[in-house]
């Protein structure tokens, strides 16, 4: 094998880095993302066909059991696509942490490129991966009976609410992703997420908890971004929790976001 | 330095400390264009951490970093850009192919996506791996793996290659193939800087060889001057009765002659295959029983031992050799 007979190359001479070239960077490292999603069976399981199981799972074996005063599937549904965004999100912790302790860091961080472009095709991946199962639980929801009330522009709203909730997750298991040592030690952070739709309005409404669980699942975030959705998409009252929700999103970037970039900042320098 | 080449990779008293820690002492070292230098050391002496500094991956704590005229500091881009860096791990994509890691690769450093495809294509054709292009990089084999990690490495045609450790964990008919690649790089004017701890791989490849222990270059020069400093290679003959040692020794009339009376072992300076038929030939004649015979090349040890006057553990005789590496071919 001799490396001798190349062609020749025309290798842009060195220089400063360029925006034009960042943007080629971003696209490259996006399509990376895009790929991985493809490749990665456990992301694609968690992302898509776990919220399906779920979703048949609590209309048909737990939704006749389970009163909530209308069709259980019109109750759960919103609940359902919360979750799917949830898990599929905090898959993005592991696909991070495998970046960090394996020599691809390195050899992105000897290229002419923007490092943290690295973490924004992570980030764009897991908001395609995740929109995309949301359509596909939605799809199936209504071919099993869910039947939303909403017009057009609610339609956008909910859209929007869920894209904000998945960038939301996005960012915090990337923080996660870069806290973790290990890929086992970032999917127990998915283990985690697992939780907390569960102690939320998403299944059952709070009211039917004991107190103590029931101010915690009045009072955390995921509750309101339901009780939005839902309300979007179904005509229940909203309320004030659809400003609860956009405050709860916006709050949680403005956390993680500075501490992931300063954490990639700190691990891409040692 | 032979006139007419530039210096294209230097470092002028390069400190790092680890906390505490002190890994560069003060590292001074220059390649220059077209040639290849190896720096020669132990594990923990500095080779890993000076490659890193040159590659703009690791800041340092004083000193001077400069790689084809730019700060590694100041310019990290513009020497990324002309680089290729293949580390002791292999950095690929492990869910990604082979092709796919090549043509992402190509495509960061800005090749653009048909020159990138291209490359691409050839660097697996040249590296076999062809039959793997289309395979996630987490089937491969080890071997594959850093094939592939110096095929990434070469797929903007780096003018500048820093190798750290390529052939460590390799088997040998891996490593062979890899020498073969750096060699052929060499050939075509690439400029290299290898670590390894293999005094024979630096002997092989390298034009000039630096030692480094604990954080300092502690000698410098062609592998044959090192060697001088080491000192040659011995045959040693094993006979079964002190009498034929006896006769042995008047025929070979030897002064570097090393007899060892109790294991009834001598040991010869020889240089070469042709000194040692001549030794052996020289017994012909003589009834004699050899009952073994082995030939000695001077160790990664030894070379430490010559240079700094002591080895690494306890059981320092010049004799020692080292456990992993070097062995007599």
């Amino acid at each position: 094998m001799s490396v001798l007979d190349q062609t020749r190359v025309d290798r842009p001479s060195p220089r400063p880095r360029r925006l034009s070239w960042t943007v080629s960077d971003a696209a490259v490292m996006i399509d990376r993302g895009m790929r991985h999603t493809l490749r990665n069976g456990d992301a694609l399981f968690m992302s898509v066909f776990l919220p399906i199981m779920l979703l048949l799972l609590f209309v048909y074996v737990f939704g006749g059991a389970i009163d909530v005063g209308t069709g259980y599937i019109n109750y759960v549904v919103p609940g359902i696509i919360l979750l799917c965004a949830g898990f599929g999100a905090a898959t993005t912790a592991v696909g991070v942490t495998n970046d960090m302790t394996t020599g691809i860091i390195d050899r992105f961080r000897s290229l002419p490129i923007a490092t943290w472009t690295v973490v924004l095709g992570h980030v764009v991946a897991s908001m395609a991966r995740n929109l995309f199962a949301t359509g596909l639980v939605l799809g199936i929801a209504v071919a099993i009976g869910f039947r939303p009330t909403a017009s057009p522009l609610d339609w956008v709203g909910a859209i929007a609410v869920v894209a904000l909730f998945i960038l939301m997750m996005t960012w915090v298991s990337v923080m996660f992703g870069l806290i973790a040592k290990t890929a086992d030690a970032a999917s127990g952070f998915t283990f985690f997420i697992l939780f907390l739709p569960y102690v939320s309005s998403a299944f059952v409404p709070t009211d039917t908890m004991p107190a103590a669980l029931h101010g915690f699942a009045e009072h955390q975030p995921i509750t309101p971004i339901i009780e939005t959705v839902r309300g979007l998409l179904m005509g229940t009252p909203i309320g004030n929790s659809w400003w609860i929700a956009l405050l709860w999103c916006a709050a949680i970037l403005l956390v993680v976001v500075p501490i992931s970039s300063h954490l990639f900042r700190s691990r891409t320098r040692v | 330095m032979s006139p007419g080449r530039n210096v294209v990779i230097e470092a002028t008293n390069l400190h790092k400390s680890f906390k505490s820690t002190s890994v560069l002492r003060g590292v001074n070292l220059t390649v220059e264009e077209g040639t290849m230098l190896a720096l020669l050391g132990p594990n923990g002496a500095g080779k890993t951490t000076t490659v890193r500094i040159l590659s703009t991956l690791l800041p340092f704590d004083d000193g001077r970093a400069m790689v084809a005229g730019y700060d590694v500091n100041r310019q990290a881009d513009q020497v990324r850009s002309i680089i290729g860096l293949t580390g002791q791990y292999a950095s690929v994509d492990e869910l990604l192919t082979g092709y796919e890691n090549l043509v992402m690769i190509g495509r960061l450093y800005h090749l653009g996506k048909a020159q990138a495809k291209r490359r691409a294509a050839e660097l697996l054709e040249q590296f076999d791996l062809m039959d793997a292009a289309k395979r996630a990089v987490k089937t491969y084999s080890g071997g594959m793996r850093r094939r592939l990690d110096l095929a990434a490495s070469l797929i903007a045609v780096p003018p500048i290659i820093f190798l750290d450790e390529p052939t460590t964990g390799l088997d040998p008919r891996s490593r062979q193939a890899m020498w073969a690649v750096i060699a052929d790089l060499l050939a075509g004017g690439t400029t290299i800087l290898l670590t390894t701890q293999y005094l024979e791989e630096a002997d092989q490849l390298a034009d000039r060889v630096a030692v480094i222990d604990d954080g300092r270059i502690i000698a410098e020069g062609t592998a044959d001057e090192l060697k001088g400093r080491v000192g040659t290679e011995r045959l040693e003959l094993s006979f079964s009765r002190a009498s034929d040692l006896t006769s042995a020794l008047a025929v070979l009339d030897e002064e570097s002659a090393q007899v060892d009376d109790e294991r009834l072992v001598v040991s010869l300076a020889v240089e070469g295959a042709d000194d040692v038929r001549r030794r052996l030939n020289a017994l012909h004649d003589v009834p004699v029983q050899i009952t073994d015979m082995s030939l000695s090349r001077p160790t990664l040890d030894d070379v430490f031992f010559s240079v700094t006057g002591s080895v690494q553990d306890d059981n320092g005789s010049a004799q020692h050799k080292a456990d992993e590496g070097v062995t007599a071919a």
